[in-house]
C-alpha cells in the first residue's frame, strides 16, 4: 500500500467538479467513487509522492510504505498553510513526530 | 472522440521546470502572444517537481565563473558534452533562482543576505512548493494551460512541424493544436528498464514513472535529430525509497563506508580520484564493493548531531517524503543506523546526463518549428532545475523571434484522422497486448541486453544486437496494443514511446564501441576509454520510410 484513504474522514470534496487528490495526482491514480468518496485505482502505479496527502484539507489521505519495502507500518500526513507546510509522522509504535517547515517567502 | 481545436502562436509542451519558465518568458517579452501550455497532469504537482525539491545544484558562487561551472561539467563527462550550450546555461543560472525566489521560493542566505553555500555549485532550498509557486506565475499570466492533456505526436507536414495532437484523458477528446512555434519541454524517460522494486512498489523510482520519454519519441518518429541517448544516468540512491543521497553527503557530510565500515572511496579508489572522484565513480566504486564482497554500502549519518538529523529529515520532507517513513516504521533514525545506498535501473535524461534532441544555442532543433528546453534538450548535462529554467527562456527568446513573419499553417484533414483512428484504435480493441504485457516485456529486453541492473549496467555488443532484434520485434506489436479506459490508453500510449525510445537507445549504447562514462555506458568489449576515435557526439535519426535508425557522428563543439 503507498497511500492509505480514510473513507470516515474523506469527505468527496463535494461541491468540487472533481476531488482535489484526483485534480492534483501526477499519475492521475486518485478518483471520486459512486458514493463521493476518494479511491486510487492502482496502489502498485503509486509515486508515493504525497501530493495528495498534502492537498486534502481534512487530512483523509496517508502516506505509507508499500509492505514490499518495509513490513513494519509508519505513516504520514500532511497540512499546508499558506507559507508552512505541516508534516506529521506516526511510527509503528504509534508515536508521533511534526515538523513546521516554512515553504514559501 | 470528439476533436477540439485550438490555434495559437507558441505550443509550450510540458509544463514542468523549462516550460513554466518559456510560458514566463514569452509573456515578459511579449504579453500579447497567444501561448497554449499542455500538460499530461495539473500544472501545479506535475512531473520530476511534484514531490518538491530541497537543493539548487546548478549555481554559480561568488569564486566561480559561468566559464569555470563549464569546465566542472566537461570534466565529470570525460570531454564530451556541448561546451557552447552548458555555457549559455551557466551564464543565466543566477539570474533565473533570483527570479524564482522572487516569486516565492525560500531560499538559505547568510546574514549578509546572500545565499549560503550548500556545496561548491549548490544552495539549500524549502521547495516543497516550488511547482505550486511555478504553477501559480504562469497562471498569472495570459498563456491557457491544458492540464490533463498527453501530447501523442507533433502535426508534421514533412518539411516543418505545425503544432501536436494531444488526448484529453478527463474528457476523451483528442486536441488539435496548430501553432507557429511549439518548444518540447517534456522530461525525460523513466520505466525503460526493469526497476530496483518490482509489484506492488513497482514505481517507487528515483524519476517520475509518468515521464515516459515522450517529447523524444515524439522527435524521433518525425525524423528529428537526437543526440548522446548512450550517456545514460543512474543516481546512487538512498536503497528502496531512492532519497538523494546528495542530501546526506553533501548536505551534511557524511561519508560512502562499506559494511567493515571503511570509506570505501578513500580508501580502495584513490586512483580514480578517492572522496573526491567523478560522480559517475561514486556508483561505480559501490557496485565494485559489492562484487568484492564489502557491501553493502552506506551513507554514515551515525555521527550526525541532533540539530543534523532534524534539518537531515526537514531536507528530505521537502524532496523525498519516503525516506523519513522508513525511518519511522524501522524506528530507526540516520544516528541509529547509517543510510544504505545503491544504484537505480538506468534513466534517459538530459537534465542529469545529454540524452535529448540536437539543438543549437538557440534552442532549435533539426526540425523547423520545433524547439526544445530542459530534458528534452540533449548535450548539457547537470543543468538540473536552474538550467531547464535558463533553456526554457532561451527556446522561448528563439520562437518569439521566429515568427515574427509566419502564421499557421492549415493542417490536412487525413493527418488528424490518422490520428484519432489511432487513439480511438486503441480504445476499441477488445483482444490485443495490454500496457501491462508490453511494459513489462520491454523492461525485461532492456534490463537483460542492454545493461540493466540484472547485469550491473554492462553492456555488450552480442546483447545489444539481441535488443535490437527483440526490439524490433515488439515494435511490430504495438499496433495490437489495447486500453480499457482513458487512463489505460495513456499507459498503452507511454509504452509505445517508451519503446520508441529504448530502439534509439540501443542503437546508441551499440554504436560508441569505448567505455566513456563509468556504469552509465560500460561496454564488455571495449572496456577503455578511446579519446583518439570517439571524443566526439553520437547522434541519430530515425528514418521514417525503412522504420531504420541511421547514426551520425558529430565533432566535438
Amino acid at each position: 500500500m503507498s497511500i492509505f484513504i480514510d473513507k470516515t474522514i474523506c469527505n468527496g470534496c463535494k461541491g468540487l467538479p472533481e476531488a482535489r487528490c484526483e485534480r492534483i495526482c501526477p499519475g492521475n491514480l486518485c478518483y471520486r467513487n459512486k458514493n463521493m468518496k476518494a479511491e486510487i485505482r492502482d496502489q502498485s502505479a503509486c509515486w508515493t509522492c504525497a501530493c495528495c496527502v498534502k492537498e486534502c484539507p481534512v487530512q483523509a489521505i496517508e502516506l505509507r510504505l508499500p509492505f514490499q519495502i518495509c513490513s513494519n507500518s509508519a505513516s504520514l500526513k500532511a497540512r499546508l498553510t499558506k507559507d508552512k507546510t505541516i508534516w506529521s509522522i506516526w511510527n509503528s509504535q504509534g508515536e508521533k513526530e511534526e515538523f513546521i517547515i516554512k515553504a514559501r517567502n | 472522440m470528439d476533436i477540439k481545436y485550438i490555434e495559437t502562436d507558441i505550443l509550450i509542451i510540458g509544463g514542468g521546470a523549462a516550460g513554466c519558465f518559456a510560458a514566463l518568458q514569452v509573456y515578459k517579452k511579449s504579453p500579447r502572444c497567444k501561448v497554449v501550455v499542455m500538460e499530461k497532469a495539473h500544472i501545479e504537482r506535475s512531473g520530476c517537481l511534484a514531490m518538491g525539491l530541497n537543493a539548487i545544484n546548478a549555481y554559480i558562487h561568488p569564486e566561480q565563473t559561468p566559464e569555470s561551472y563549464v569546465d566542472f561539467v566537461d570534466r565529470e563527462f570525460e570531454g564530451v558534452i556541448r561546451k557552447d550550450l552548458v555555457l549559455t546555461i551557466a551564464k543565466r543560472l543566477n539570474e533565473v533562482v533570483k527570479e524564482v525566489e522572487a516569486l516565492g521560493l525560500p531560499i538559505e542566505k547568510n546574514d549578509d543576505g546572500t545565499y549560503k553555500k550548500r556545496g561548491s555549485r549548490s544552495v539549500r532550498i524549502f521547495g516543497e512548493r516550488l511547482k505550486p509557486i511555478l504553477a501559480e506565475a504562469v497562471m498569472k499570466t495570459t498563456a491557457k494551460v491544458l492540464n490533463r492533456v498527453v501530447a501523442t505526436n507533433f502535426i508534421y507536414d514533412g518539411k516543418k512541424v505545425c503544432g501536436a495532437f494531444g488526448y484529453g484523458v478527463r474528457d476523451n477528446c483528442l486536441y488539435v493544436i496548430r501553432a507557429k512555434a511549439v518548444i518540447v519541454s517534456t522530461g525525460g524517460a523513466s520505466g525503460i528498464y526493469k526497476p530496483i522494486n518490482t509489484g506492488g512498489a513497482r514505481h517507487l523510482m528515483w524519476y517520475c514513472p509518468w515521464n515516459a520519454g515522450t517529447g523524444y519519441a515524439m522527435g524521433i518518429r518525425i525524423g528529428a535529430e537526437m543526440t548522446s541517448f548512450e550517456n545514460r544516468f543512474i543516481p546512487l540512491r538512498v536503497k528502496d525509497v531512492n532519497a538523494p543521497t546528495g542530501t546526506i553527503a553533501v548536505g551534511v557530510y557524511s561519508k560512502q563506508v562499506n559494511a567493515l565500515g571503511e570509506d570505501y572511496l578513500g580508501c580502495h579508489y584513490q586512483h580514480l580520484g578517492g572522496r573526491k572522484c567523478l560522480t559517475q565513480y561514486r556508483l561505480f566504486a559501490t557496485l565494485e564493493e559489492m562484487k568484492a564482497c564489502r557491501g553493502p554500502c552506506y551513507l554514515d549519518t551515525t555521527n550526525l548531531n541532533d540539530e543534523e538529523e532534524k534539518q537531515l529529515k526537514e531536507d528530505y520532507l521537502n524532496m523525498n517524503p519516503q525516506i523519513v517513513l522508513l525511518w519511522a516504521s524501522n524506528g530507526m533514525g540516520p544516528r541509529k543506523k547509517p543510510v544504505e545506498i545503491r544504484g537505480t535501473e538506468p534513466y534517459v535524461v538530459g537534465g542529469h546526463c545529454q540524452a535529448g534532441y540536437w539543438v543549437d544555442t538557440e534552442r532549435r532543433t533539426t526540425i523547423p518549428g520545433l524547439y526544445a528546453a530542459g530534458e528534452s534538450a540533449g548535450g548539457a548535462p547537470k543543468k538540473y532545475v536552474s538550467g531547464c529554467w535558463v533553456e526554457g527562456a532561451i527556446a522561448a527568446s528563439t520562437a518569439l523571434n521566429d515568427i515574427d513573419d509566419t502564421s499557421t499553417t492549415d493542417i490536412d484533414g487525413a493527418i488528424i484522422e490518422k490520428e484519432k483512428s489511432r487513439l480511438s484504435g486503441i480504445l476499441n480493441r477488445t483482444i490485443g497486448i495490454t500496457p501491462l504485457d508490453a511494459r513489462e516485456r520491454l523492461q525485461k529486453i532492456m534490463d537483460e541486453y542492454a545493461g540493466g541492473i540484472s547485469f550491473n549496467y554492462m553492456l555488450h555488443e552480442n546483447r545489444l544486437l539481441e535488443a535490437r532484434q527483440l526490439l524490433q520485434c515488439l515494435h511490430k506489436h504495438t499496433n495490437e496494443v489495447m486500453a480499457v479506459d482513458n487512463y489505460n490508453l495513456v499507459e498503452a500510449l507511454e509504452c509505445i514511446d517508451r519503446i520508441d525510445v529504448a530502439r534509439t537507445l540501443v542503437e546508441h549504447l551499440m554504436y560508441r564501441k569505448e567505455t566513456r562514462w563509468a556504469c552509465y555506458q560500460t561496454r564488455w568489449d571495449y572496456p577503455q576509454k578511446d579519446d583518439e576515435h570517439w571524443l566526439k557526439y553520437v547522434n541519430s535519426v530515425y528514418d521514417i520510410e525503412t522504420n531504420e535508425i541511421k547514426m551520425i557522428e558529430r565533432p566535438l563543439q
